[in-house]
This record gives C-alpha cells, structure tokens and sequence, in this order.
C-alpha cells in the first residue's frame, strides 16, 4: 500500500465520520451509564429508547415541517422525540423499575431485556417492517470542503454536538444540586433518603434524563441512517463495548472510548484492503472484530475499563441458597426409569410423527440451558453471550461436515472444539469480572461472533448462513439422530452433577460465595472460574453442534441475542437455585414457543411478557414453585 | 527465628504517605497485637503482609523466606491463614462443608473434577469443628448460623491448611463482650498447641491489654512504640495518641 | 417532664424474610438522650432503621412530633426532623466536606423544625471540618468521617438526633471527643436517641436506658439504675 494524498483524504473523511458516529454512541452510552449509576440497573432497553428517538424524529419531522417549515421542523421533530423518549423513560421508571430495584442483577438486567422485546414489537405494530428515511438537516446539508476533500456539514454538526453534550452533563454533575444528588445517590440512595431527599422522584428524573439523551442521540441520526427495527440490539451492544472500555459510572469514560470505538472502525474502512506480502485482508469487513481488539486490549490492562473504577463487592444473590444435596435413591431410580421411556420415544413416531423432532429440539435446548446454568448457578456467573458457544459450535460442525466433509461424530467434536477454545479465549476476559460487568461482556463476546459469521460471507455464508448440514447413517434417520443426542445430553447432565459435586465444584460454589475468602484459602479464583466457563462453553458447543444436524442449517439468526436470552429465561423459568431448574425450564420454553408463540407475529411481545412474569410474579422459578409445594406438603399434619 | 519479619514497610498513595518504614517480627506461639487510630496505617500494614497490596519499599519474610508482593493464594499456600474484620464464609455450603472446602484447597484436589467432595477429608474437618467448639453444628447451612458461631466457622478454616502464621484483622468486631473474651482464648489456646504466630488488629482494649503478649502502636504510618502490654498502658505518647484518659474506654456495654 | 416527642409501641421489623424486632417499646421526652444498648446483632440498628423506615416495619404506634410515620417514605421522616447519623458514618465519598453538607440542606424547604445550623456555627462545633471544606470524603479519617456525619445531620436542622454506634471502630481518644459533642447537642436542648455497645459513652451522655436482646426489649429504666445493676447484680440484665 502506498502513503499518497488521496489516502489522506479518505482517512480525514472517515475520521470525521468516526466523530460523528461518536457521538451518537456517546450519548447512548452516557444515558446507560447515569442511570446505572444511580438505579444500579443496566437498562437493556436503552437501544430501545434509541431507536425510539429515530423513529419518533424521522415521523415528526415532515408533520411538523408543514406547520413549521422544514428548518425549526427539522429541529423541533428532534427535541420533541427526545422529550417523548424522555417521558416514556419515566413512565418506564414508575411503572416497571420501581418494582424491581430490590431484585437481584440478573432479574433486572431480564426485566429491562423484556422492555426491549415489547418496544421492539410495538415499533413494528405502529410503524410497520419497512425502513422509513428521515429528512435531511436543513441549512447542514451542504458539504464543507477541506483538503480537497467534501465533508458533510451535518457531520461535523455531530462530531461536535457530542462533546457538547459532554461539557453539559459535566457542567450538570459538577456544579447543580441535581448533579450533586445523581453523585451522591450513586454512592448511597438509602442516606440520600435519610437526608431528606426524595430519592423516588430523583430517581425517575434520572431515568427520564438518560432516556431522553438516548432519544435525543437517535432522533439526531434521522439524517444520517434510516429508521430500522434492527438499531435497537445494534446500538445496545456498541453502547456495551463503549461502557466497558469507558469505564462503568464515567461519562467521560464514555466519550473517550465511544471515540477510540468509532475511530478505529473509521480507519478500518478508510484503509480497505490492505496487503501485507501475499495476504489481502479487506479491513472494511472487520470492523466488529476491531472493535473486540479494542475491548480486549483495555481489559487485559484496565479490567474496570479506562476511566473506571472496581465496584464495591455485591452479595451475589439477595439470599444465599440452600445447601445442595445429592438425589436419594428413589430419586435416581425415577431419573433411570425417565430416561428408558425416552429411549422409547421413537416407537412413538408412527402415532405422533412430530414427537421425535420436538423432542431433539427440547433435548438440545436442555443442554444448552444446563451448561448455561453450570455458570450462573454454582458459578454465580450470569452469562448475556451463551449463544456464542452455541454459535461457535454450530458453525464448527457445519463447516468440518460441508467444507471438509468429515463424518457426522468427528464433525461434532470439530464444533465442539471450536467453541471450547471460543469458552477459553472469552472466559479467559469475562472471570475477572462481575455481575453487570460480566453480563455486559458476555453480551458484547456473543454480539462478536455473531458478526463474524454475519460478516465473513466467504466463510460463514453471511446472512444466509450454511445449508446442507446433514448428518450420514446412522444419523441421518429423526430417530438415530434423536438417540444419539439422548445419550449426549445424559452424559452431560451427569457429568455436570458429578462436577458440582466433587472438590471442583465445592470450590466454584465456595468462589462464588466469596471470593475473598476463597483466595485467602489458597484457592485460584479466577482459574476455578474459567474452568468452569470452558467447561460451560464445551458443553454448549455440543448443543450448537446437535441443532446444526437437527435442522441441517445454521444461520447468524440462530445464534443472536435472542437465544443467550432465551437460555436465561430457561434457566429462570425452572428456577436457578436447583439443578433439575434449566432441565424444567428448557423444555417448557421449547414447548411454548413450538406451540404457541409460532402462531404470532409478536412472539417478542409474547416472550417479554413471560420473563416480566417470571421475575415479578415467579422469581423461584417451576423447581421454586415445587419446593415450595412440597415443603408445604412435608409441613401438613 | 522469627515466623514472620516485616523490615522497612513503606506505602504511599497518590503523595500521601500510608506507611513509613516500619519493622517488627512475631514468633511461634507468640501473640502480637497492632493497634493505633484510624489511618495510621493498620490495614495497609496487614494487607501487605497478607498480599493484597504491594509496597513501595521494604521486605515481608516468612519463616526465613522472602515472600514480599505474592498474592493471597500464594501466601495461603506458603502458610499464611486469615480472617477479616467482616466474617467472610462460604454461606451457601454446610458448616462441614465450609471446611472440607478449606481442606481441599490445602490439599490442592481443588481440580478433582469425579470424585464425591462429601467424602473427602471429613473426618479432619470434624476435628477442627471439635477444636473450636462447633461439631454440633457440621450439618447446618453456614447462612443460618449466629455471627460469633461464623467467626468460630472463619477461624476453623483459617487454621485447616496448619499454617505458621495467622493474620486476624479486628477479629473480634461486632461480638458481643462475653463473646469477645472467649474467642480470643481460643485463639490463645489454639496458638499455644499449634505453636502459631498471630499478628491481630483490635480496637477493643480489653482483648488487646488481658491477651497479647507483644503491642505495636502505629501512628501517622510509623511505629511509636512497642512492647509488652504493661509498657504500652503506660506509654505516655500512645495515651497521648491514641488511648486517651481512659474514660471511654471502660468496657463494653 | 414534658410529652413524648417520639413514641414507639409494638415495633417489628424484618430484613427480607429473618424478622429481627419483636414487640419493641420505648419513647424520646423532649431534651432527653437516651441509649438503646445491646450486644451485636441485638436490633440496635434495625431500630433506628426501622424509625427511618429504611426496613420493613410494623408497629402499633409509631408517632414523632405528633405525626403518625407508620406509613410515610423516609425522606419524608427525615424532614419532620429527625437527623440520623449512621452506623459506618455513610459519608458520600466522591462529594467534598461542603458538598456533603450541602446534600442535607434543602434550599426552599422548611427545615426540620429544629434550630436551625449557620455553617458558622457547625464550623464553631467541628473546627476541623472548617479547614478541609474542599477535601473528598473518601479523603478523610475514620474520625473525622465520624464528625462529618455528625454535621450533615445537623444542618437539616433536626429536633432529634438519631446515632448509631458513634463509637465503632474509632480510637478512643476520638471517642472522648465525641463525647463531650454529643453532650453539648444535648446541653443546646437536642433530644437524642443513641445506639451503643460502649458502655462508657452511654453513662456520660443518656438520661435513660434501653437494653435489647435479640430483637426484644430487656430492661429499661434510668442510666444510673443500670449502673447500679451492673455493680452489684452478677446477673445483670445485659448478660
């Protein structure tokens, strides 16, 4: 490649670009990250209120451009989106978080997640599938030329609308009242109320005030890119990336990293391809996986990211859990007598054609929701980012079957492999965090690899992702394939009991438990905790492996935010405190999302109302409800 | 020679200076108490020691070997056994199996991924509940126990690795009085069986004057003084410093 | 004496399902200080969380200043008046010594119906606080937390000051101090409500005594009837 002038002025274009974008990622990232330090809530639907602000923006602004005229429409159509956005954030607070600040992490990372899915469907219901273009930014839609080169004026319009906004909330934090209560509730909500201070109403003008910068970032893209219902998960997992880089609480945290974030994709896209020696690589098609390089390289360094500071130690749950005891006999004789009509399942076939496939369907997913488990349960790990182990192993199994044409079993050891050394190489990052900031990792690792098999179309497919991954004999029959899963997905389940029954698994539940005293003891934390996500991710890999050849296809919208979510309601469903929990829960979702949410367009709504059920109606999960039930029945005279 | 000898601590942060140079040792079976006000340097002191912090200057040498820097597991495993200020136990797991736990660590089985933990190092683990008085309690959930019962709980599983050293910060914090007295015999008695060096923080007068046998008073990050519990009561500059008239010191309610 | 200014009857309360107070009694006179005393994990601090409505309550009668605070949010109890300085201080440790304070002053607001604090005035009390107004909370000793505390619930202009175990893990000389503090809030007229397990504090500061033992009330009656129980019964009432 040579240096000339020409390259200059692509990598100036781009890099006022790169601000540009910056700052819409800023003001998401910011919005998230005053919330979350006060409300201690990580607000999944903050893409959500995002894509809110374009779309409300994109749809006012011709209304209003009639009554106004295009420029004070154009403008007015933005502060009015982002002043709606910023009501529904506190109608959001009212009525939903209120409810939920006393739950543990987990519940409400869900809670929010569930908002994301309804939004989502209520964006589609209002405003149809299709992607609606915005107007473009009256008297900024000229270009500014510099260098010879023609820069949008709308452009640099936002490349210095986010610092702007930075300087703002600065002035805001450091020298209001408001400021110093958002400062001072971010250390101790509960002395804030002791002092007098209304922290309900605080709270809510929070919410309103990140939601609203959120909305406020989206409405001003209107002129840049169209309103789609594909932003909200986009920009959530960027805004991830630019938090945990930034540093979880720093706003200016936030811009450096929503800078560095955008930067470097900029540049990845004004160099193109590169070649080094014989090697073309086309850096345009990497910039997700630059942006992993970013966050990796800052963890290793900084693991609270570049403006943060470790948070103080949360108790992992509210209430401990119970001692874990091993089955009784009776017990065992049941899981053996269970697991030999399973094995009989595919006489059924002939009466019920459909079993078998909804079985190896549910069988799948037990195995995936337990592996989930084996980390957020005895491992006090809430992984966000299962789904890219069971990726991992999907693509793994399809690429060794079609591309090298291996036979069925070793196909599946090469998917599992793949999302082993995938487990070790993210795990190795996500043990040294927790909680929010372990979820919010995972969340980012999964949105990486689903890129990377979005992206890379020579490999992956892209879009369409692999066909024809059929398993050979004796696999090739529903009920060859169906067995051989029943016994893949037995093993495991017990070897994963064994495991959190033996020495290593006393120590993970020790670790989680507490960590302080389980290194004061000698024990390596970190070590016994990637293990186990190795362990997780080895397992999920089987899963990913299983649904490749049991659907003979394996695409990126099998392997998205969706599934890592839906392995957490699994595991919450049948209730995270027992072994038998992700068992109960995965066939449960299975069979609901077979037979009812198939019938729906608005399976997300659907899905979203289950989890806001779960968590505030049945936070125990179905194995909570039975213990309950049982301890009731052992306590009648 | 000395169990454990601290030479020329030194710590500062961001321009203000923790701890400036201090020096002391503790030997087998001995008892030494580290007192002083808030921020004299205490917790920076025991933190080093303990391998959480790593200072700017100065050695920490156990029995002999220099182990400045290392972290808790690798102090742990040299023969280092704590206990916090903030009882910390595994809360999910039965008393009994808060033990095995500590005992399978010292046993590095950590990584035993088949076998039962159940049946490993029961027998041991019932002995050191015997020791500090809670066999009666080996079955129950470490959640559901009275906090002087977690303290008794730490300390069984701060001793199960036979370490040379134990460090106790403030262990007798938050303990009703009776309470208090009984825990640091049993930790006296413990020291004296085992032949175990403790270094310990306290706040609480009575535990320090009836059971140490050697005093460092910290102040500003320097030693003002040391030696034995006599001396120290009658130290015109630690009273000046740090224990005052005495009149708020009368005891516990 | 004068009318109860707060009066406590039948008090429970909860944390998450464990139910820490039982039955609890006792009421604040005007101008009076008076000790809860109990050993650790007695329900001294329950209670006054429990006042604060900082944890789940129920009690037959809970009224200060004639008001009815059964039912009403914390911040809403502060204002009536009622300063409470925390067990751990709970100093905001990323705000400086003025902003600290200046969180407890509600510009526009009624205060809380005490007398009310010039920062001259909380400067003459806390002389240190005077030279460090710009230093971060984080910043500060543990004694020097401890005053810090002290003066932020002042300057919400309380007629009660709620303690919580001034003396923890405070060396004893700060103690002293802290003393002879307290002890002219309460010449200045302030009705105090203190939790301690320091014997010595209670006896030169309180009036009368509260003993709690695990969640219910054991004994009260005037400070030097307890020290008397303690002098000369063997089986005093805190064993």
């Amino acid at each position: 490649m040579t240096f000339d002038s020409s390259l200059l002025q692509s990598l100036l274009f781009q890099s006022v670009n790169g601000f540009a974008s910056a700052s819409g990622l800023f003001l998401v990232a910011a919005g998230l990250s005053i919330i979350f330090g006060v409300t201690r809530i990580v607000n999944m639907a903050h893409g959500s209120f995002y894509m809110l602000g374009l779309y409300g923006a994109v749809t006012l602004a011709p209304r209003l451009g009639a009554v106004l005229g295009p420029d004070l429409g154009y403008w007015a159509a933005v502060a009015c989106a982002a002043l709606g956005v910023a009501v529904l954030g506190a109608l959001v607070e009212v009525v939903l978080l209120r409810r939920i600040y006393g739950a543990p992490e987990l519940y409400q990372l869900l809670a929010t997640f569930a908002l994301l899915l309804v939004i989502s469907d209520a964006v589609l219901w209002l405003w149809g599938p299709e992607d609606i273009l915005g107007p473009r930014a009256p008297g900024l839609s000229g270009a500014v030329e510099l260098l010879g080169r023609n820069l949008p004026r709308y452009d640099v319009f936002l490349a210095l609308a986010g610092p702007a906004v930075l300087a703002g909330l600065h002035l805001l934090l450091a020298r209001s009242r408001f400021g110093r209560l958002i400062r001072a509730a971010t250390q101790d909500r509960e002395m804030v109320a002791a002092l007098g201070i209304n922290e309900a109403l605080l709270f809510t003008a929070v919410f309103a005030l990140g939601a609203g910068i959120a909305g406020l970032g989206g409405a001003l893209q209107m002129a840049r890119e169209p309103a789609n219902l594909a932003i909200d998960l986009s920009v959530l997992g960027d805004a991830f990336v630019v938090v945990v880089v930034g540093g979880m609480g720093s706003i200016r945290g936030a811009y450096v990293a929503a800078v560095l974030v955008a930067q470097v994709k900029a540049l990845c896209i004004a160099l193109g391809t590169v070649e080094i020696g014989a090697l073309a690589f086309n850096l345009s098609r990497l910039t997700l996986v630059a942006e992993f390089l970013i966050m990796a390289l800052v963890l290793v360094v900084r693991p609270h990211g570049l403006f943060g500071r470790p948070q103080a130690a949360i108790p992992h749950r509210g209430t401990s859990e119970a001692p874990l005891r091993p089955l009784g006999r009776p017990a065992r004789l049941a899981l053996l007598a269970g697991l030999a009509l399973l094995a009989l399942l595919p006489l059924a076939e002939g009466t019920f054609p459909y079993a078998p496939v909804l079985a190896l369907d549910m069988l799948i997913a037990v195995l995936f929701a337990a592996s989930l488990h084996f980390i957020m349960g005895p491992g006090g790990m809430d992984s966000f980012g299962h789904a890219a182990y069971f990726g991992l192993g999907a693509y793994g199994a399809a690429l060794a079957a079609t591309a090298l044409g291996a036979p069925t079993p070793v196909a599946l050891l090469a998917g599992i492999g793949v999302a082993a050394a995938g487990a070790v190489l993210f795990g190795w990052f996500c043990v040294r965090l927790e909680g929010v900031y372990l979820a919010m990792l995972t969340l980012a690792f999964a949105q990486i690899v689903w890129s990377v098999a979005f992206q890379w179309e020579e490999v992956t497919g892209g879009s369409n992702g692999l066909f024809g991954v059929w398993p050979d004999w004796p696999f090739d029959s529903r009920a060859g394939l169906y067995l051989a899963a029943l016994v893949l997905v037995a093993l495991a389940l017990l070897a994963i009991r064994r495991m959190v029954f033996a020495p290593f698994g006393l120590a993970l539940r020790a670790c989680r438990d507490s960590s302080l005293r389980a290194e004061a003891l000698g024990i390596p934390v970190a070590r016994v905790r990637w293990l186990a996500f190795a362990l997780a991710g080895t397992m999920c890999g089987a899963a990913g492996g299983l649904y490749a050849f049991a659907k003979g296809s394996i695409s990126p919208e099998a392997i998205s935010v969706s599934r890592s979510i839906d392995g957490l309601v699994m595991v919450l469903l049948g209730g995270v405190e027992s072994l038998a929990g992700p068992v109960l829960g995965a066939t449960t979702l299975t069979f609901l999302k077979d037979n009812v949410m198939r019938e729906t367009d608005y399976w997300r709504a659907l899905l979203g109302a289950l989890i806001l059920a779960v968590v505030l109606v049945a936070p125990g999960g179905i194995a909570g409800a039975l213990r309950r039930l049982r301890f009731r029945a052992g306590r009648a005279p | 020679m000395s169990v454990l000898e601290v030479e020329g601590l030194a710590k500062a942060y961001g321009g203000v200076q923790a701890l400036g140079g201090v020096s002391f040792t503790v030997g087998a079976g001995e008892l030494l108490a580290l007192i002083g006000p808030n921020g004299a340097g205490k917790s920076t002191c025991f933190n080093i020691v303990d391998g959480q912090i790593r200072p700017d200057r100065g050695t920490v040498r156990l029995a002999g070997r220099e182990v400045t820097g290392l972290p808790p597991r690798r102090m742990a495993r040299l023969g280092v056994g704590r206990t916090f200020q903030i009882a910390a136990v595994f809360d999910s797991l039965t008393v009994l199996e808060n033990v095995q736990a500590a005992l399978i660590a010292a046993r590095r089985q950590t990584f035993a991924l088949w076998r039962p933990a159940a049946t490993i190092a029961r027998e041991e683990a019932q002995h050191l509940l015997e020791q500090t008085g809670m066999a009666d309690h080996a079955g129950r959930p470490a959640s559901e126990l009275a906090y002087g019962d977690v303290k008794r709980l730490e300390l069984a599983m701060a001793i199960a690795s036979e370490p040379l050293l134990l460090l106790m910060d403030e262990p007798t914090a938050g303990m009703a009085p009776a309470e208090r007295l009984a825990l640091i015999e049993l930790v006296k008695r413990l020291t004296r069986s085992r032949g175990l060096a403790v270094l310990f923080t306290e706040h609480s007068m009575d535990v320090v004057f009836g059971h140490a046998d050697r005093v460092v008073v910290l102040a500003g990050g320097q030693i003002v003084a040391s030696g034995d519990v006599d001396a120290i009561r009658a130290d015109p500059q630690v009273r000046a410093l740090y224990l005052g008239t005495g009149r708020a010191a009368g005891g516990r309610a | 004496m004068s009318a109860p200014m707060l009066e406590v009857e039948g008090l429970d309360a909860w944390y998450g399902a464990a139910r820490i107070l039982f039955d609890l009694s006792f009421e604040v006179r005007r101008g009076e200080a008076v000790a809860l005393i109990g050993p650790n994990g007695a329900g001294k601090s329950t209670t006054l969380k429990a006042l604060m409505g900082l944890v789940r309550r129920r009690a037959r009668r809970l009224v200060f200043d004639g008001v009815d605070i059964a039912d009403l949010p914390t911040y809403r109890i502060a204002r009536l008046g009622i300063g409470y300085v925390p067990e751990d201080r709970r100093i905001f440790t990323d705000l400086t010594v003025a902003e600290n304070l200046d969180i407890a002053a509600r510009p526009g607001a009624a205060g809380g119906h005490g007398p009310a604090w010039s920062r001259e005035a909380l400067f003459d009390l806390f002389p240190n606080l005077a030279r460090m107004q710009d230093r971060r909370g984080g910043a500060m000793s543990g004694g020097e937390q401890q005053m810090l505390s002290l003066a932020r619930a002042l300057v919400s202009a309380p007629q009660l000051l709620v303690l919580d175990e001034p003396s923890e893990g405070v060396a004893p000389i700060i103690v002293e101090q802290m003393i002879d503090t307290i002890g002219a809030l309460k010449a200045s007229g302030l009705s105090i409500l203190l939790s301690e397990q320091n014997y010595a504090v209670c006896n030169s500061i309180c009036d009368r005594a509260y003993v709690i033992g695990q969640g219910e009330l054991r004994w009260s009656g005037p400070m030097a009837s307890l020290d008397e129980a303690r002098n000369h019964d063997s089986a005093s009432p805190l064993d």
